[in-house]
């Protein structure tokens, strides 16, 4: 039982965390016709965090937090201008915009010495939950005691923080942002700041993303942004439901995807564990594609389209 | 470090440098071209879900290519690997889009998302495998030519060439479905059959470039230089042409440049110099550009106020926008007190009397080019001719104004 | 000096309102220029729409007419002029006005009931978190009822007809219990039976001293349902009574070659 405290307990919390906290603005991504803003802000959290890192010299939260919103909200303004002056359909706009801040990234990484501390491109690339444990832990009893809590990889408070931040976040401006999905112009006209808003959800998406990337890497955090909301709205014709189903989904992806990374491969015989993070990618997908077979409201329907 | 570069860009470099950057020039035209297809078809980003879903195809070609006794880091059974991969990814976007409610960036995000971390999974199921320690299979991740086998430089030079070859061959079906499917399909070309094409040859693209450019990174090759060539130009036959030689361009420069040092991997410096070509792009480029479009944006604005003015002037109405007000005042159309000059009641009298003009020549002309020319700015006389604007100006009666000598 | 007098200017449909108009307007549209790129959709456009009537904005396609409305709400910004509502300023007007826009401007795929969509009419009621009461629920069905859908308050947005979708956003409209009622082409595609459901409702809103402005494009019907009508075709064309200024000559200002001459004169138009 010590084992399960010490290597198990905290990555699948990280996990779980992590993947709630992407999953929250994933539905509203998704509903947006913005799913592949996850995509764009996910590539472009590694050149953030290394130029954070080049500013300060340290691998720390607030900085690194900082260093990716701002790598965001450059990107969002670049693709922006590119969409607007450059009059280019957004898909291709925000291709041009998150390969080259990705690549100017790895480009840093590559010229910078980052030996002394955690931070290379495979791991900014696929995470490592794995290395997320708990030395300190010794029994149930850790659980209460304070020198042992002070040993939690700070990976977890971080996320805590965020999911709770998120979730307080959808939970306060609810309506607006349900409003403004739904219906822009409307919105606007009852005095919604729609723009605020879709640029707010932008913000906490890049610092889900951020809070995320230590644990699963820049691209699997994608299908926690994705999978759920995507295989939650197959589930229901209701927002609130399909928010709280992507809860679900992600949660279990979390669980399932650890415990079969870690003990998946001795089943089979095998000497040593797969990768976490991709597992978890893999159950959201399988539950994704279960979703796409099977769930109640799979399909759009018909009189949707119909103009009588 | 210059010297370098430069024996690198002059081909001096060693024979599978010299190799790799013709290779990736041919790789950089090839999906440069083939790029603006899927550009101006407006599926981009498909391109993106491929490049992703060809991770789990590399890894599991060398657990097969192991497991069968052979070497498995032979390049040409990976790219095969990848290629299946690649296609299954493209064929659960388009069934994903066919037959859920869920939409297109869904699906690209999801089947990007869920087969790189299944990849992910395979590659640390290799690293666990005994001769797996060495596969160097991250090297497809971000691109590396460094250490490249002789075979391997020769594959990339070989497929970059033959996805040239199918580019030229297809260009003028291509062109016509990009432009407009409907009329290509009239005309006789079948059209599913030449998007198939099109995919096929991202797909290869995608394949070629993984030794190179790298997964994650070699939509950048597809993307960027056809979005930087259409803001050169309009027409798709010269966007085709533009993108090709953009691509070539950052193809070879950036395969040179990361030849000549280490550190430098070749995908992100093929990558930037894409990029750079295209912020200089995007800054100059004459109709499409940033500096252009602020400089019309701002000279419209005028022009709007300035007419504006004008209107205001013959309405005998008060001014009160300033920006108006100092459009007017530097054209020298009002005195510093507001009040209009001659050359002011002159064009302001011009300006009411186009506007009856076009009244009368909407009711005259009973065709679109007329009543839909109006859109406030549009000078009268670049729409019909001096005979015409007389035979307004015959049912309109004297110009007002025509007795004091301002017209 | 004075400029001098021009004779043209009485011909011409254009004219400022006047502050006095402004006060007394329900909308009043000042030099409003709207400009997607570099052709204006919309030039110069004023306008003083009177209290307490029916009002059609009338033009050809292209002309303008739902940018003009969406300029007027701040939806799309404006390269000039100004908007006065009830002669106040559109942020402190916002509580007077219900915005009904296009139908097809919205994905009905979302995942919502058609009562939640009507819920979103209280949204300056309720503000974040202000918990919704039965009260709101029982307005928000008698809305439906005004509309004839109470029966489908339950049903998921998706499962709707287009009547039935535009009659959702004018019941969303009245649960906003506002005094100026914009729409954006509220007939467009809908049944007769929606058309007639509508206009009954608009015009009891009308009964109710509120001000209905619409977007419209059927000819044929403006003299019937409107009181006061605004002829546009990117720039004002004209603007009064229907009884003085719904005739064939503003029409054929307005719309040019495409209108036939026959069509014109199986309009019940005033002479």
């Amino acid at each position: 039982m010590d084992g399960f405290l010490q290597l198990s307990l905290t990555p699948i919390l990280i996990g779980i965390l992590s993947a709630i906290a992407c999953a929250l603005p994933g539905n509203f991504l998704i509903l947006r016709r913005q799913a592949l803003i996850g995509d764009a802000i996910s590539h472009v959290v590694l050149p953030g965090i290394v130029v954070a890192f080049l500013a300060t010299g340290v691998i720390a939260a607030l900085p690194m937090l900082v260093g990716a919103a701002g790598a965001a909200l450059v990107a969002v303004i670049l693709i922006e201008t590119i969409k607007r002056v450059g009059r280019i359909e957004p898909g291709a706009a925000m291709g041009v915009v998150f390969t080259s801040m990705f690549a100017a990234g790895v480009l840093l990484l590559e010229q910078t010495d980052t030996s002394a501390v955690h931070l290379d491109v495979e791991h900014a690339l696929m995470g490592n939950l794995e290395s997320l444990i708990w030395f300190d832990a010794t029994g149930w009893g850790s659980l209460v005691d304070p020198v042992a809590l002070a040993g939690l990889p700070p990976e977890l408070p971080r996320i805590a923080v965020v999911a709770a931040v998120i979730a307080v976040l959808a939970f306060v401006f609810w309506r607006p942002l349900k409003l403004s999905t739904f219906d822009e112009g409307f919105a606007a006209t009852v005095g919604v700041p729609t723009r605020t808003i879709g640029l707010a959800l932008v913000a906490a998406s890049a610092v889900a993303a951020v809070a995320a990337f230590d644990a699963v890497g820049s691209i699997i955090v994608i299908a926690m942004f994705i999978c759920p909301p995507a295989a939650a709205r197959l589930m229901t014709n209701r927002l609130e439901a399909q928010v709280g189903w992507s809860v679900v989904f992600a949660t279990l992806s979390a669980i399932v995807g650890y415990v079969l990374a870690g003990y998946g491969p001795l089943w089979f015989g095998a000497q040593n564990a797969v990768s976490a993070a991709g597992m978890i990618a893999a159950v959201s997908g399988v539950i994704l594609a279960i979703a796409c077979l099977a769930a109640p409201h799979r399909r759009r329907i018909g009189a949707a389209q119909g103009q009588g | 470090m210059p010297d370098a570069i430069l024996s690198a860009l002059l081909l001096q470099a060693g024979y599978n440098a010299a190799l790799v950057a013709i290779g990736s020039a041919l790789l950089g035209i090839a999906a440069g071209a083939g790029g603006t297809f899927l550009f101006l078809r407006k599926r981009a980003l498909v391109s993106d879900a491929v490049a992703h879903a060809t991770l789990p195809g590399i890894g599991l070609a060398f657990i097969l290519m192991v497991a069968l006794g052979g070497d498995g880091r032979n390049l040409v059974g990976l790219l095969a690997g990848s290629a299946v991969s690649a296609a299954v990814g493209l064929l659960l976007v388009d069934w994903i889009v066919r037959h859920t409610r869920l939409a297109e960036d869904v699906a690209i995000g999801s089947v990007l998302s869920v087969f790189f971390g299944l990849g992910v999974v395979v590659l640390t199921v290799i690293q666990s495998m005994s001769s797996g320690r060495q596969a160097g299979l991250e090297g497809f991740l971000l691109g590396s030519t460094a250490g490249m086998l002789r075979q391997d430089a020769l594959v990339i030079a070989v497929g970059g060439a033959l996805a040239l070859a199918v580019l030229v061959l297809l260009r003028r079906p291509m062109t016509l479905v990009a432009f407009d499917p409907g009329y290509a399909a009239a005309r006789g070309v079948r059209v599913q059959a030449v998007d198939l094409a099109m995919m096929a040859l991202v797909l290869a693209v995608t394949v070629i470039g993984l030794k190179v450019v790298g997964l994650i990174l070699i939509v950048a090759m597809l993307i960027i230089p056809p979005v930087t060539a259409r803001l050169w130009s309009e027409r798709t036959d010269s966007v085709v042409l533009i993108a090709g030689a953009l691509g070539g361009l950052a193809g070879y420069l950036g395969a040179a440049v990361s030849a000549s040092a280490p550190n430098l991997p070749t995908g992100p410096i093929i990558v930037l110099v894409s990029f750079a070509l295209f912020c200089i792009s995007l800054l100059f480029a004459p109709s499409r550009g940033v500096l252009a479009a602020a400089i019309r944006h701002r000279r419209f604005q005028r022009r709007v106020h300035r007419r504006q003015g004008l209107l205001a002037l013959a309405r005998n109405e008060p001014i009160l926008d300033p920006l108006t007000l100092k459009v007017l005042r530097r054209d020298g159309l009002i005195r510093p007190d507001k009040v209009a000059t001659d050359a002011g009641r002159a064009r302001a009298a011009k300006a009411l009397r186009d506007e009856r003009r076009w009244d009368v020549a909407r009711q005259m002309h009973q065709d679109e080019g007329v009543s839909g020319g109006y859109d406030g700015l549009t000078a009268i006389e670049t729409v019909l001719t001096p005979d015409e604007i007389a035979a307004i100006d015959a049912r309109i009666g004297t110009p007002a104004l025509a007795d004091k000598g301002v017209v | 000096m004075a400029p001098p007098k021009l004779e043209l200017a009485a011909e011409d449909g254009a004219r400022a309102p006047s502050p006095e108009d402004i006060a007394n307007a329900s909308l009043a549209l000042s030099e409003i220029t709207v400009s997607y790129g570099e052709k204006p959709a919309v030039f110069s456009v004023d306008a003083a729409l009177p209290r307490e009537s029916m009002v059609a904005i009338i033009g050809p396609n292209g002309a303008g007419k739902s940018t003009l409305l969406k300029a007027a709400l701040g939806i799309v910004p404006r390269l000039s002029g100004s908007v006065r509502i009830f002669g106040q300023e559109l942020e402190r007007a916002r509580d007077r006005v219900a915005y009904v826009p296009q139908r097809a401007s919205v994905d009905w795929d979302f995942p919502t009931r058609v009562i939640d969509v009507v819920l979103m009419g209280f949204y300056r009621e309720l503000g974040l978190l202000r918990f919704l009461r039965k009260g709101h629920r029982e307005r928000a069905r008698a809305c439906l009822e005004r509309v004839g859908m109470a029966d489908f308050a339950e049903r998921q947005i998706g499962q709707l007809s287009g009547g039935q979708q535009q009659r959702v956003f004018l019941a969303r409209a009245l649960a906003q219990d506002a005094e100026l009622y914009l729409l954006d082409e509220p007939f467009a595609g809908v049944d007769a039976a929606t058309e007639k459901a509508i206009i009954d409702v608009l015009h009891t809103l009308k009964t109710a001293r509120k001000t209905v402005v619409c977007v419209h494009h059927d000819l044929a019907t403006v003299a019937d349902y409107f009181d006061h009508v605004l002829l546009i075709n990117v720039r004002k064309v004209a603007e009064g009574p229907t009884s003085t200024t719904f005739t064939a000559k503003n029409l054929q200002a307005t719309y040019g070659g495409r209108l036939a001459s026959t069509h014109i004169d199986q309009l019940k138009l005033s002479s």
